[in-house]
């Protein structure tokens, strides 16, 4: 199972990285895999704001409607609609290409109350 | 109905299926790989490309014998097994006098008996009907499940990769027809048929011989491009070309006229549940079995509601991302009045109304047609 050092993670399986001034957010490896073959992403408009913890959209396998949740509070300022035609770019690249959401966050605090790599590692064995 | 992993049965090729990666699950009492690291949608793709080899031992089959046989099977099936020549296999259904389908089954007339496969949940069941029905005639029905195993090999090049292990002519069987040999030395009934929209064949051999079939399989197609395929897959091709799915398609509650499935109706002979049948025919039936595909994106789930304009109307009960038709689809019972080919209908999702329309099936026209 591959796992990004530089994210921070939920228990939920969505992980989180600083990208400049915006984090990007997409879900592990792990839940890629256990999804199975993705088939849709259900993304939230841009300009939405959500808290930590709401949902932010749907990931659907060929086994399972799955909610997406926010790591942490902020307004949504892009989606990856490129997955609309290729879903299965979650599968193969589930930290690069296949990222979801990018928010400006809303609460900086809230970063340090996600997984480290190694929490995270833990919490799915 | 829930069962622990302690009561699941688990095929000859279970260790097989762990050691290469399948992710097993709890199918119709049984533990079935649901896929392969390859995933579902390459399955999929393989098997209408170039070939998928399918652990199906999961399936029942039964053995029909006796002198009165044929005439027993008449008045079971709906078909008119009395056009059956040696050797041909013939799709039909069991229903229950009410017109409700007990299940659908696969038919093979052999030299000496008949040999039937029917779906693994409804085993038991289908045994002790057929059995209630063979009063009066001379007959016998054994269950022959566990010594005989079941694999399929579908796909354009299935025929060539068979061909590699056998001594049977694959030229001289006939889409529908069944023929005895060996296969890689091993005794084997193949038969003709499938259950994916692509030419093939379900082979029955004796179950001990299991891992050695299918690993010689896999050596003799690899240039082909044969790789196993899971459950996963075997829905989303068994969907595609329309064919029923017990449990969602049909059941006890569904007849074979709002499953469209007339083509299996030989109306002309008396088999059990003809009248009720014949009935519903004539009056038109309440309800019918739809494809439709999704205008708004998203999966149609089993058990989501459907609406018609303002008002809900039925439910879906097969939905999937369909991979050659490259569309989110699904199958629905609703009133007969609109289910006409290019109805909008809208599915709930998500507490959420997401446009469909109904369209004419299948998703996938058989290769072998």
């Amino acid at each position: 199972m591959k796992l990004d050092k530089n994210a921070r993670y939920m228990e939920s399986h969505e992980w989180a990285r600083k990208e400049g001034d915006v984090i990007v957010i997409g879900i592990s490896d792990h839940a890629q895999d256990s999804l199975s073959d993705v088939v849709f992403v259900e993304f939230p408009d841009v300009g939405d704001a959500l808290a930590k913890g709401d949902v932010f959209g749907v990931v659907e396998s060929v086994k399972a409607a799955s909610d997406l949740y926010m790591p942490v509070s902020g307004e949504v300022v892009a989606i990856n609609d490129t997955l609309e035609d290729t879903p299965e770019v979650v599968n193969s690249d589930p930290f690069g290409a296949g990222w979801m959401i990018k928010i400006s966050p809303g609460n900086p605090a809230e970063w340090d109350e996600l997984l480290s790599p190694e929490q995270y590692e833990a919490s799915i064995e | 109905m829930t069962q622990s992993a302690e009561t699941l049965k688990r095929t000859n090729l279970y260790d097989w299926h762990v050691a290469h990666g399948g992710r097993m699950v709890p199918f119709a009492g049984w533990e079935m790989p649901v896929q392969y690291p390859t995933g579902p949608k390459e399955e999929h793709r393989a098997t209408r490309r170039a070939a998928g080899l399918f652990d199906i031992d999961h399936m029942a089959q039964f053995s029909v014998s006796g002198s009165q046989a044929e005439a027993y099977l008449n008045r079971l099936t709906s078909w008119d097994v009395t056009t059956m020549k040696v050797n041909d296999a013939h799709y039909a259904l069991m229903c229950y006098e009410d017109g409700g389908i007990v299940d659908d089954i696969y038919l093979y007339r052999l030299p000496n008996r008949w040999f039937i496969a029917l779906n693994a949940s409804n085993r038991a069941k289908d045994l002790a009907w057929m059995q209630a029905q063979t009063v009066g005639f001379d007959v016998t029905v054994t269950d022959v499940s566990d010594e005989t195993y079941m694999l399929a090999l579908q796909g354009p090049q299935a025929i060539r990769i068979l061909q590699k292990l056998t001594d049977v002519s694959m030229k001289s069987v006939a889409r529908f027809t069944i023929a005895e040999g060996k296969v890689n030395g091993i005794s084997t009934l193949i038969s003709r048929t499938g259950y994916t929209g692509e030419d093939g064949v379900e082979l029955f051999f004796p179950a001990e011989q299991a891992v050695e079939m299918w690993e010689s399989l896999l050596e003799a197609g690899k240039s082909e491009g044969l790789i196993p395929v899971g459950l996963a897959a075997r829905d989303s091709l068994r969907f595609e070309p329309g064919f029923p799915l017990y449990g969602h398609e049909i059941n006890a509650g569904i007849t074979p006229i709002e499953a469209r499935l007339g083509w299996v109706l030989s109306l002309n002979k008396n088999f059990i549940g003809r009248q009720a049948i014949l009935k519903q025919k004539l009056e038109g039936p309440s309800r019918l079995l739809v494809g439709f595909e999704m205008i708004d994106r998203s999966v149609p789930r089993e058990g989501y509601d459907v609406y018609y304009q303002a008002e809900k109307v039925g439910h879906v009960v097969a939905g999937i991302f369909a991979p050659t038709a490259e569309k989110f689809a699904g199958h629905a019972f609703v009133p007969a009045g609109i289910a006409k080919p290019g109805t909008k209908i809208r599915i709930e999702i998500r507490n959420k109304l997401k446009e469909a329309l109904i369209i004419r099936r299948p998703f996938y026209r058989p290769a072998y047609k």
